[in-house]
């Protein structure tokens, strides 16, 4: 390792290196950015899941968008796999269904950007459905 | 990819190290790599996460997913069915000692709550290991700032205005000690750092160079800039080996990225830092008695002044401060000194560290601002006495300290308040006692440690303390007298007022604080000669309760002392002067016959 000779140089190290550390300082404030979980469980694996979950991980960085992607157990809708819930801050999470590549790059643009709903929506409660409508 | 998308924190703190975190580690590197994540997940050990009751701890990020008391076989359940299903191990998970339900995430945890973390914002986050987590997390930041930007003056001018005081106990303001060395002239000073933590129970400062070696070291390099001072010494204790062992891997890290050694961030200032290891007498925390022994000689206190900032090392200027108070000065800096003199409250200026001990449920690491109450700490964050007894003291300050009593829970812990409660602040250990502990007994077990760590030097200490034991051990034996009552008193007093260093000086407390808060119990032993807790053997009274006796002389046959008479099927009787408690007879008793009083 050469020698850090200035307060720039510092500055440049640890800019390289926050990228390592980003995932541990998000989950400090978990709620004040977009959160995305991503059903693992057999089913989802095997419909691909696993994609997906990397895909929105890359592209989150590449976008520059403020997010946190987990993974969860089952959630149930084993028809619709791979399945993912999304939290935009302050409000409240959504399901999303039969979520490929194509279909998280739609969310990310469409739901995560600019707050519109896009099909393949899996209505949990009927209630958090219509909140989200009166939101848009 | 590049990038992994879950980190694993594995505890590496010296309680859950002991607790097989080690190979755990070990197992769950294994586990990850069979299974085909290593590109995935990283596997990292850290410092303290400070929930040490329930170690070994395992956290996953960006999940918060908090583990408990997990053990090296653990491992493989939680890579199968955590990191690859995505689901959480439940019987893993801390359940709450009451509701008894389980709690997923750390941000959930009562413990966590009301903690507020900047000496140990480390601490359970990074790799202490590795320099580039803390260069990432703005380390050395400060240090470039101070050596760049800012004049020494600047420096200490910040640090006075933050309002930072010495951690280890005393609360000397931290800025105006940096200054005074400053002022003091000579070609050579001194950085030291206090390592020597010896208060029974406290681990705050071996927390902290474990989880977070560098922020100690960044902060005496600024500490020597503005006194201008090129070498830094830590006084660590040999009983340390963990922290010994980071600290150096710190420092050799340090001086490969040029962050130690000659002309750091180009600003031609030089400074490194070496260890000194201390035997582990309690007695070196005292900063004359730890200069004495770096010097070679023995370790005993010298009559102060002169202070160690004028005359310390080698009778150079030193500026000694403990690990704690160095550990903060980094983002005093960073954040600037209004941010840290917003939190605590008036005298008392941000956080203090304390090791929470004894029958608490949650005994651990805990951090919060000054100015928090007792109760808040015993029953928030440690929630609550253990097995739902009853709260009867908190012993703070260690063998300096005192103990304060349930009228005291909701007064707010900062320096003054504590030393006006009758304990003081120490460097941070904490210990809870319940109703079933005896106050002399206490007393004894503080003054048995000073009698023990006292350097023999000057009287006061020397004799006057090993008097003090005897009396309390009289008493505890069931020989005290009302007048040995004002004895303890008269004779703390004195020891007070005469003794040489700070040790002399406050090892009386303990026997003052219980003697003021607990006098009943005091008066109870030495006039009733009962001990209500019934701690104090030679107190208790055996004695056999006439209608339960059947006369099977069960117990006349196993007394090792022939205390107890009586014929077969009649009536027996224990001869009180005879007895030496030693409790055989209620053992061998099938009818509930012998009491204990």
């Amino acid at each position: 390792m050469s020698h850090v000779k200035s307060l720039a140089d510092l500055r440049k190290l640890k800019e390289d290196l926050q990228g390592k550390m980003s995932l541990r300082e998000k989950s400090n404030h978990p709620e004040s950015m977009v959160q995305v979980k991503v059903a693992m469980a057999t089913c989802g694996i095997a419909s691909g899941a696993k994609q997906v979950m990397e895909f929105f991980i890359n592209e989150f960085d590449k976008r520059n968008i403020q997010a946190v992607v987990t993974q969860t157990g089952c959630m149930g809708y084993c028809y619709a796999e791979p399945t993912i819930e999304v939290t935009v801050p302050g409000q409240e999470p959504i399901v999303f269904g039969y979520v490929d590549t194509k279909k998280a790059d739609e969310i990310i643009e469409k739901y995560i950007k600019n707050g519109e709903l896009v099909e393949g929506i899996i209505p949990v409660k009927y209630q958090s459905i219509e909140i989200n409508k009166e939101n848009k | 990819m590049g990038k992994y998308n879950m980190h694993v924190l594995v505890c590496g703190g010296t309680g859950c190290h002991a607790s097989e975190s080690e190979t755990l580690l070990q197992n769950l590197k294994t586990e990850v790599l069979e299974h085909g994540l290593e590109n995935e997940v990283q596997v990292i050990v850290t410092g303290c996460f400070g929930f040490c009751e329930k170690g070994p701890i395992v956290k996953i990020m960006p999940d918060n997913t908090f583990y408990t008391e997990v053990t090296p076989d653990d491992a493989r359940v939680i890579v199968e069915e955590h990191l690859i299903k995505g689901r959480k191990v439940n019987r893993l998970l801390y359940t709450h000692p009451e509701t008894k339900e389980t709690v997923a995430d750390s941000k959930h945890m009562d413990f966590y709550k009301k903690q507020l973390r900047i000496a140990l914002r480390n601490c359970g986050f990074i790799d202490p290991e590795n320099i580039e987590e803390y260069i990432a997390r703005d380390g050395y930041e400060a240090l470039a700032r101070s050596l760049n930007e800012l004049t020494p003056e600047q420096v200490i001018e910040i640090i006075k205005k933050s309002g930072l005081r010495g951690r280890g106990g005393g609360g000397f303001p931290t800025g105006l000690k940096w200054e005074i060395t400053r002022k003091s002239v000579s070609d050579i000073k001194y950085v030291v750092c206090n390592a020597d933590e010896g208060d029974p129970g406290a681990f705050m400062d071996r927390s902290i160079l474990e989880g977070d070696p560098h922020s100690v070291i960044e902060a005496m390099a600024i500490c020597g800039y503005c006194i201008g001072s090129s070498i830094g010494l830590v006084y660590i204790r040999a009983e340390y080996p963990l922290a010994i062992e980071r600290l150096k891997t710190a420092i050799a890290q340090a001086r490969d990225y040029g962050l130690l050694g000659e002309d750091i961030f180009g600003s031609g200032f030089n400074f490194d830092i070496e260890l000194r290891y201390g035997a582990g007498a309690f007695v070196c925390g005292e900063e004359t008695a730890l200069i004495h022994s770096m010097e070679g000689l023995r370790g005993e206190p010298t009559v102060k002044p002169p202070f160690p900032s004028v005359s310390g090392y080698f009778g150079q200027p030193t500026n000694v401060n403990n690990v704690e108070t160095l550990a903060n000065v980094p983002p005093i800096i960073n954040q600037g000194p209004e941010w840290f003199s917003t939190i605590g409250n008036e005298k008392s200026k941000g956080t203090k560290v304390f090791a929470l001990a004894g029958k608490i449920n949650n005994v651990g690491l805990i951090e919060v601002p000054m100015g928090t109450t007792l109760r808040e700490v015993i029953y928030e964050i440690g929630e609550g006495i253990k097995d739902g007894k009853k709260f009867k003291a908190v012993q703070t300050g260690g063998p300096s300290g005192g103990c304060l009593t349930e009228k005291h829970l909701d007064t707010p812990i900062d320096y003054e308040n504590l030393i006006a409660s009758g304990s003081m602040m120490g460097s941070g250990g904490m210990i809870v006692m319940d109703e079933d502990d005896c106050m002399v007994s206490v007393a004894k077990f503080y003054l048995e440690f000073t009698v023990e760590e006292s350097c023999g030097k000057c009287t006061p200490c020397r004799v006057g303390n090993k008097r003090l034991h005897e009396i309390l051990d009289k008493i505890t034996q069931g020989n005290g007298t009302r007048e040995d009552l004002d004895r303890l008193r008269n004779l703390s007093h004195v020891i007070k007022d005469t003794a040489l260093c700070g040790l002399g000086q406050t090892s009386p407390n303990p026997v003052l604080s219980t003697l003021d808060n607990f006098w009943d119990e005091f008066v109870e032993h030495v006039v009733d000669k009962k001990c209500r807790s019934g701690q104090c053997k030679a107190l208790l009274q055996y004695v056999i309760v006439p209608e339960n006796c059947v006369g099977c002389t069960a117990c006349a046959r196993n007394c090792p002392v022939n205390a107890i008479s009586g014929e077969r099927k009649e009536i027996h009787l224990i001869d009180q002067s005879i007895c030496i408690k030693c409790g055989v007879c209620m053992e061998k008793c099938k009818f509930n016959a012998v009491l204990v009083k």
